[in-house]
């Protein structure tokens, strides 16, 4: 309830310094959203060519796409902190933030929030929609609820993978451009792991499991999946939280490490 | 004094150089993607609007490594010292400042080119199945063809970062233009297989003169006539472009209130 509250009082906090500059907001929305509106574009386009893209239709790598925007989104909202280091770690602003009574985590993720980032995902929500009609698909509440359990499965994966990554910081204060490398690892989750080779697939699965924010949780709801796929969606919320388990302890032996920045 | 502003930014760059390293692992990723998403769209096709798929990888490659050398950061350096009024200063001293910029940027890119896209070629050639080029006046006219990306690119970076003299915020601005370039200059997706109006489109800005033209010479896509005029239409974009450049310069240095003091 606490951490409602905080929730709350940084949401408004956001908004109060963002109104300042309203036009900010949508100039944000909108460049977030061209940037997925090109990687859509990428897929139609291709599909002119090709009736199908290693067995999927276009409608079914669309929908994939689609529901790769809703966890990212919220992802992508909670979870900003690409300055980390420099922030916290070089300038010292860590100790400010270990001072106070709520956990150190929780505090600079909503210190970093970014709403304009959920945009992306109710636009997500929108082409998964649209394309659930073009293949006549039919839903019920249960795959609402599935739906909301697979999103947080998906959101713990990339969770507990940046919070690891960005642990690093405690570690080094050098930059690594091992976040960036991660980041832009993260797009092969829109597409079938069919359709790279056997190497990737494996890295894409267990060890970045990129695919388990994608395409994996997409397919339960397709309906060419077989048992296979099925088993794969469903495993989503235990990798995610394997991984948030990882995640924190390693975030929470950084904080261990972390001595402040002198002077 | 132009030259020592190259190698001045050059050796700022070699300092910095360890970032580069993994710059090198991301573009290889980012071949990765699009060579396994073209693997899959191509399935038993042999060719698709004339590309045969070791064309396509090919072009995935070079075009990536290619903006290894030619992207930089022109527009957010010029939108930050606009913002903290220090462009001020560079307005008294007695050069011009758009000059300046500019050979900065190919210092930087020179940087790139050695360090960075010429070792990241020889990364992804081990890696994926690309046919170099076996003429040597096509290396020849690819180089030509690359110092003109370089310049088109830089020129639409200028024009970004003049925008901050009139919005204040060009952040995201910048980041949607970055968006615009890699779509249409056919990073992703060569302009070939652009559906007809996009297609038509395409070939009337100036974005695919940054990455389509050089790329399809040097896949042998284009070639004798054909590459002669990619060079000349690049040509024409960079004299065509020194325009609104001008012109925007001239308004904007009316236009520029610094804040503070």
């Amino acid at each position: 309830m606490f951490y409602l509250g905080l929730l709350w009082e940084y949401f408004k906090n956001y908004a109060k310094t963002r109104l300042t500059y309203r036009a900010d907001f949508w100039i944000e929305v909108i460049s977030d959203l061209t940037w997925q509106a090109m990687n859509l574009a990428v897929i139609l386009i291709a599909f002119q060519h090709t009736p199908a893209l290693g067995g999927w239709t276009e409608a079914e790598i669309v929908f994939v796409f689609g529901y790769f925007m809703v966890p990212y989104g919220i992802f992508s909202c909670f979870f900003d902190l690409w300055n980390f280091s420099d922030r916290y770690i070089v300038k010292g602003e860590m100790d400010r933030v270990l001072t106070r009574p709520a956990h150190n985590l929780f505090q600079i993720l909503l210190e970093n929030m970014y709403p304009p980032g959920l945009i992306g995902s109710f636009v997500g929500l929108a082409i998964m929609a649209v394309t659930a009609g073009q293949m006549g698909m039919t839903f019920d509440w249960t795959d609402l609820l599935m739906l909301i359990v697979l999103t947080m499965g998906a959101v713990m994966v990339y969770f507990g993978l940046f919070t690891a990554l960005t642990a690093i910081g405690f570690f080094t204060d050098a930059p690594t451009g091992i976040l960036p490398l991660m980041f832009n690892l993260q797009s092969y989750g829109r597409y079938p792991v069919t359709i790279y080779n056997r190497t990737m697939r494996f890295v894409l699965t267990w060890l970045l499991p990129f695919a388990f924010v994608g395409v994996y949780p997409a397919s339960y709801f397709l309906d060419r999946s077989g048992a296979a796929d099925l088993r794969m969606a469903l495993l989503t919320p235990v990798v995610g939280l394997v991984f948030t388990g990882i995640g924190l302890a390693v975030w929470n032996i950084g904080v261990k490490q972390y001595r402040g920045a002198g002077s | 004094m132009y030259l020592d502003l190259i190698r001045i930014r050059f050796l700022m760059m070699l300092a910095y150089r360890v970032n580069y390293y993994s710059g090198i692992v991301i573009y290889a990723v980012n071949i990765g993607a699009y060579y396994f998403f073209w693997h899959a769209i191509y399935g038993n096709q042999e060719a698709i609007r004339g590309f045969t798929l070791a064309q396509m990888t090919t072009y995935v490659a070079v075009s990536w490594m290619a903006r290894a050398f030619y992207f930089n950061n022109l527009d957010r350096e010029i939108a930050n010292e606009v913002r903290d009024g220090s462009v001020a200063i560079q307005f008294v001293r007695p050069y011009n400042y758009l000059l300046v910029k500019l050979f900065q940027g190919f210092g930087e890119g020179l940087f790139r080119l050695l360090l960075f896209m010429t070792p990241g070629l020889v990364v992804v050639c081990l890696i994926f199945p690309i046919e170099l080029p076996r003429d040597p006046a096509v290396w020849l006219l690819y180089l030509a063809m690359l110092a003109f990306s370089f310049l088109i690119n830089s020129e639409l970076n200028l024009l970004t970062g003049m925008g901050a003299f009139y919005i204040e915020n060009v952040d995201g601005l910048i980041r949607m233009k970055r968006v615009v370039v890699d779509l249409f200059s056919g990073l992703f997706v060569p302009i070939a297989l652009f559906p007809g109006w996009l297609a038509v489109l395409s070939e009337w800005l100036p974005f695919q003169a940054i990455a389509y033209l050089p790329s399809a010479v040097f896949t042998g896509r284009s070639s004798g006539d054909e590459a002669l005029v990619a060079i000349g239409l690049q040509a024409v974009w960079a004299v065509l472009l020194i325009v609104p450049i001008m012109l925007m310069w001239r308004a904007a240095r009316k236009r520029l209130f610094v804040q503070g003091g």
